[in-house]
């Protein structure tokens, strides 16, 4: 019964939030009610007994990739009001879309015309199991090799964020290895034959 | 008693409003690397539901691998975002005609 009224309740809060983030007039609230959608979806996860993916929710998305959201957000200075220029003309249009796409996925699953047969109730937790240590027996053994591509993936996205946002500022002192390279000796020292000079 | 069609459902909603937020806020970018987040989300909500439901954990360790690839996606995103702005001084989708597409 508690777990019904907390489902019922952070369903809610979080359908509002993600109404919050698109109807929003400043982009930096609609990334705080982000923030709040998956807050909300941790807590969604952790009554299904998702306890590992909740917290890394928490952790990596809430703790990393919104606040990378928010440190752009806030650096970029955007013309809001240019950018909602189309919002009300355009906002029938995805209402419209939005509803046919949540009666067709209603249909699909009360109607059950394709005969097929939901599981009504979830998988038995025994007691004492660590969601954590499951996934983790799983993902070392069966999934290691997706693993270490994945790995790979955030090197890849890590050197490809750096490269595209560094820029080489005029004033700005750095060594020029070919030129350093290249120096022949001849360039830099010159070798005057003279009489040697006696004292006076 | 919640069932997995509570899940689904809820999931279901949740991609179409952001599927509704992509149409409503096409000229502002930000908005629209948010609404391409709270999509995975709902993708990650029916995994963790068919997962828990059916007893099965490698609907779990999908999950994680979308998180990675998402958290990578938007790295990449912003960083060509804040590039885009630096050169252009906007980030309105409909100015953004150099390929003529």
């Amino acid at each position: 019964m508690l777990v019904t009224i907390l489902f019922w309740a952070f369903s809610a809060v979080l359908v509002g939030a993600a109404l919050g983030v698109i109807l929003s007039r400043n982009p930096v609230h609609a990334v705080l009610y982000l923030v709040l959608c998956f807050f909300n979806s941790a807590v969604l996860w952790l009554l299904i007994h998702a306890e590992f993916l909740a917290i890394v929710l928490v952790l990596v998305y809430v703790g990393a990739v919104m606040v990378l959201f928010l440190f752009v957000v806030m650096m970029l200075d955007v013309d809001v009001e240019k950018l909602r220029e189309g919002f009300a003309r355009n906002a029938p249009l995805g209402a419209l879309v939005a509803l046919i796409m949540v009666v067709e996925l209603a249909y699909v699953l009360w109607a059950r015309r394709l005969g097929i047969e939901l599981p009504g109730a979830p998988a038995p937790v025994a007691e004492g199991a660590s969601n954590t240590a499951e996934i983790g027996a799983v993902l070392y053994t069966q999934y290691a090799y997706p693993f270490q591509l994945a790995a790979v993936v955030l090197l890849i996205a890590i050197v490809a964020a750096i490269t595209l946002t560094m820029r080489s500022r005029p004033g700005h002192k750095v060594q020029d290895i070919p030129a350093q390279v290249a120096v022949k000796a001849k360039d830099r020292v010159r070798l005057v034959k003279m009489p040697p000079e006696t004292e006076p | 008693m919640i069932g997995l069609a509570h899940y689904l459902l809820l999931a279901g909603v949740l991609f179409s409003v952001a599927v509704a937020g992509i149409f409503i806020n096409r000229k502002n970018v930000i908005l629209l690397l948010m609404c391409i987040e709270l999509m995975l989300l709902a993708v990650n909500f029916n995994f963790v539901a068919f997962s828990r439901f059916l007893g099965i954990l490698d609907g779990q360790v999908f999950v994680f691998f979308i998180l990675t690839v998402a958290a990578a996606e938007a790295a990449i995103g912003l960083a060509i975002l804040v590039v885009l702005f630096r050169r252009r001084r906007s980030i309105n989708v409909e100015e953004l005609d150099a390929m003529k597409g």
